[in-house]
């Protein structure tokens, strides 16, 4: 993460350390692969402690979807399972692209790692826009938890014109009151999943600024790989999230 | 050193003897350097500065509290505002003394040494991680000062998320960010050990200080996130009542419970587990011997970490958990006695035929060995689902916590602080004054905790601040043992400042003790060591030091 330069060291670090070549290799490592695993090793134990995080979301999901199952699926059938599928080819394009930043600077190909990046991050952009609109439609229904929450669409579901019929089964109203769990976990799981996207999309803001310094161009490359490691932990997250909230209730209705 | 010796102090002649001029503590000057350091060792000086600072004010609670409950009606103080004294103690305790107290300081300070290694993988980090402890506890302050938190530590929902009126979600807040230090520091912890070894440090060369942090890290970066969660899930049922723990809204309060205490039971581990380390080498060192069993008591330390992961339902027998689960939990509380046991035993085994000499490191650790034992058995009756039910939320459990983490790890840490101090400061500690301390410590210890076992034995339960008449004996005798334990923590804070200027110099290595940090200068080098040390012994082999003909390790500053 961290390439403060160590020739700024005192005289005796140079004495003792001839071998580093890099002015990214911190002056307390052995060497420069001890360095990078070091890194690399980190990450990896920091995504760890992000899936523990997690974990308690997906904990509590499980736990209520067991417990209000109707309310589960009929709150899930509201949400808009086109833009979230459009959401997951965006998110999967856009690590496709990060993966590509890694071999760039693996190859040290500057500009196509600048250009890399710059696809990853709008993507990224991309994503969030369309989560925007989202929660826009939700909030438009009054299904976002709290005092403006409406559970009437769960009670009276919309007459169907074509066939006449209710779009979905009606919800007595206790079981009704139960969609709010579903759309508080759906806004405390993707919101989370926003946030991270957030964090990261500062970070590739910083990192192009660095790419395009050149840092990454000469075999320094543990940024951008851990990065990417990152970012393709925040993929999977949605990944996950994708089918437990839009798609493991929805069925056809019954005629 | 003959075994008939009462000591095995071994000072430089005090005549000629100098703290070396070149030390990381002089390397650079300016109150910036400090806070902008990379180096492990001045981290952890930052820290000790800090945890003694929040020690000293979770203690000023504790000491309130047993002013109130010196007689039976509630005189003092207003019920709510005891409540706020309860929790404010154990929140600064818990998250801003215990879980960081020997890892931040000690293991900082120590572990680079004593792997052979310059620094800590990620010094920046570890810079950060101080930054987000000072950021919380400021935050824990700033809480105290609008008004204070009733909740106790534990955030119990609905109670915190719909009826206190009270600043829970800064408190929330607070405990988040220290959270995330402890996580940083535990990620740096498991990176150092694994990726910056010396040459010929294998695993069972290490230092068992190293595999009882080891665990606790796991334990740190695995246990944190759930707490977080937890905390955020609080904070937004409070700021936008979505009910995901309001049974009114269909929200399950004893989900917070599993969350809570699924961090919560292996931080008392976090806890203990590096206080462990430091009883190891303290025996060690004082009985000449290596440790008896080092595998055992290694594995042991992990598997303190992995059972630790599978007993948080025993805070929650009497919330309506299904029996079979209370059995199986209860079966596993039971089982995380054995490893703690391996320890004691092993470290008895240590002493037996050692050359045992008694200096104040020693007496802080023969504390601990006898109170963390106390803690550790009565542990046992909490686990067993019957006693459970009788004895939960009643003071038997706060004495029991209090053995284990007053008792335990305190004397602990301050074991380890005596035993360091000459490697941090380059200057001894006064010994007489020191071990007067220990003893104060150990009679105002037991003084104050024992009469609650007793008190919860007859029912008197925990955070109440009024009590029937027939209780108020015990609870005299408990409050005056708290304030012999107060005099016993002032001491050591008086004695330890006076030693930085008028203690006599320690030189490298005033213990004759095995540990690669004892064989660099006092303080240390910003760098450790001038050249990193080829490890070509176990730990712990007394024989090495003795017939070392060579300083192994360059130490000139």
């Amino acid at each position: 993460m961290d390439n403060s330069v160590a020739t700024t060291e005192p005289g005796i670090e140079h004495a003792e350390h001839e071998h580093v070549s890099l002015p990214q290799h911190r002056h307390h490592f052995e060497t420069e692969e001890q360095q990078r695993e070091a890194g690399s090793f980190g990450m990896w134990l920091f995504l760890l402690t992000e899936i523990m995080f997690f974990g308690g979301m997906f904990f509590a999901y499980l736990l209520y979807r067991n417990w209000y199952y109707d309310a589960f699926v009929a709150a899930s059938n509201t949400l808009n399972i086109g833009m979230g599928a459009a959401n997951t080819a965006i998110l999967i394009t856009s690590g496709f692209f990060m993966a590509l930043a890694v071999w760039a600077a693996e190859v040290r190909k500057k500009q196509l790692l600048v250009w890399m990046l710059v696809f990853t991050t709008l993507f990224g952009l991309a994503f969030l826009g369309v989560k925007y609109f989202e929660y826009k439609e939700k909030y438009e229904l009054h299904h976002i938890p709290g005092a403006s929450f409406d559970v009437s669409q769960f009670i009276n579901p919309p007459i169907d014109k074509a066939t006449g019929k209710a779009s979905e089964k009606p919800l007595p109203p206790d079981v009704a009151e139960h969609t709010q769990i579903f759309f508080f976990l759906y806004f405390a799981m993707t919101g989370m999943h926003a946030l991270h996207m957030i964090i990261g999309i500062g970070l590739l803001a910083w990192l192009l600024a660095r790419a395009q310094r050149g840092d990454f161009s000469a075999g320094y490359v543990a940024p951008i790989e851990n990065f990417g490691l990152y970012w393709h932990f925040v993929d999977i997250v949605w990944l996950f999230l994708f089918p437990l909230l839009y798609l493991i209730n929805r069925h056809p209705l019954a005629h | 050193m003959s075994a008939t010796s009462t000591t095995i102090l071994n000072l430089p002649d005090q005549s000629t003897a100098r703290v070396p001029k070149k030390n990381f503590i002089t390397a650079e000057d300016g109150l910036l350097s400090w806070l902008l350091t990379g180096d492990h060792k001045r981290i952890a000086m930052l820290y000790l500065i800090s945890i003694t600072f929040f020690f000293f004010i979770g203690g000023a609670f504790a000491g309130l509290i047993r002013l109130e409950l010196l007689t039976p009606q509630p005189d003092l103080v207003a019920s709510d505002t005891y409540n706020k004294f309860f929790t404010m103690h154990g929140v600064i305790m818990v998250f801003l003394f215990l879980v960081p107290s020997v890892p931040a300081t000690l293991g900082n300070f120590l572990i680079p040494i004593m792997l052979g290694a310059r620094d800590l993988a990620f010094p920046k980090i570890n810079l950060l991680s101080w930054y987000l402890y000072v950021i919380g506890g400021t935050l824990v302050l700033t809480t105290m000062v609008l008004g204070g938190v009733d909740t106790g530590w534990t955030f119990t929902t609905p109670l915190s998320t719909h009826y206190l009126n009270t600043h829970v979600v800064t408190t929330a807040t607070a405990v988040f960010v220290a959270g995330f230090s402890s996580i940083f520091t535990g990620l740096n912890f498991i990176v150092t050990i694994h990726r910056m070894r010396c040459p010929g440090m294998t695993w069972f060369r290490m230092p068992l200080f190293v595999w009882s942090h080891y665990a606790a890290s796991i334990l740190m970066v695995l246990g944190t996130p759930v707490l977080a969660i937890a905390i955020v899930l609080v904070a937004l049922e409070r700021l936008f009542g979505i009910g995901v723990f309001d049974p009114t809204k269909g929200g399950d309060p004893l989900l917070f419970q599993h969350l809570f205490w699924f961090y919560s039971h292996p931080a008392v581990y976090i806890m203990i587990l590096p206080g462990m380390g430091v009883i190891s080498e303290v025996v060690s060192t004082f009985s000449r011997k290596r440790v008896f069993g080092y595998t055992a008591v290694a594995f042991s330390s992990v598997a303190i970490a992995l059972f630790g992961f599978f007993v948080w339902e025993h805070h929650m027998f009497i919330m309506g958990v299904s029996n079979y689960s209370a059995l199986v939990f209860s079966l596993l509380t039971m089982l995380v006695a054995v490893p703690s046991a391996i320890k004691i035993f092993n470290w008895s085994f240590t002493l037996q035929k050692g050359s045992i000499t008694f200096e104040t490191p020693m007496l802080y650790a023969f504390g601990f060995m006898g109170l963390f034992t106390i803690g550790g058995l009565t542990g046992v009756f909490l686990g067993s689902l019957g006693m459970d039910i009788h004895l939960t939320e009643t003071y038997f459990i706060v004495a029991h916590f209090h053995f284990v983490m007053v008792g335990g790890m305190l004397m602990a840490f301050l074991s380890g602080v005596h035993f360091w101090w000459p490697k941090m400061t380059g200057r001894m500690y006064p010994e007489t004054l020191s071990k007067m301390a220990a003893v104060v410590t150990f009679i105002g210890f037991n003084l104050t905790f024992l009469p609650q076992f007793i008190l919860g034995y007859l029912g008197m339960p925990r955070r109440y601040h009024a009590y029937p008449p027939e209780f108020q004996i015990l609870n005299v005798l408990s409050t005056a043992g708290a304030t012999v334990l107060g005099i016993g923590y002032m001491l050591p804070i008086l004695y330890l400042a006076w030693s930085l200027k008028y203690g006599a110099v320690a030189g490298d290595n005033p213990w004759q003790a095995t540990g690669l940090e004892w064989q660099i200068q006092s303080p240390p080098l910003t760098e450790n060591f001038t050249e990193i040390p080829i490890m070509d012994h176990e730990a712990y082999d007394y024989d090495w030091l003795e017939h070392k003909t060579k300083p192994e390790v360059t130490t000139v500053g």
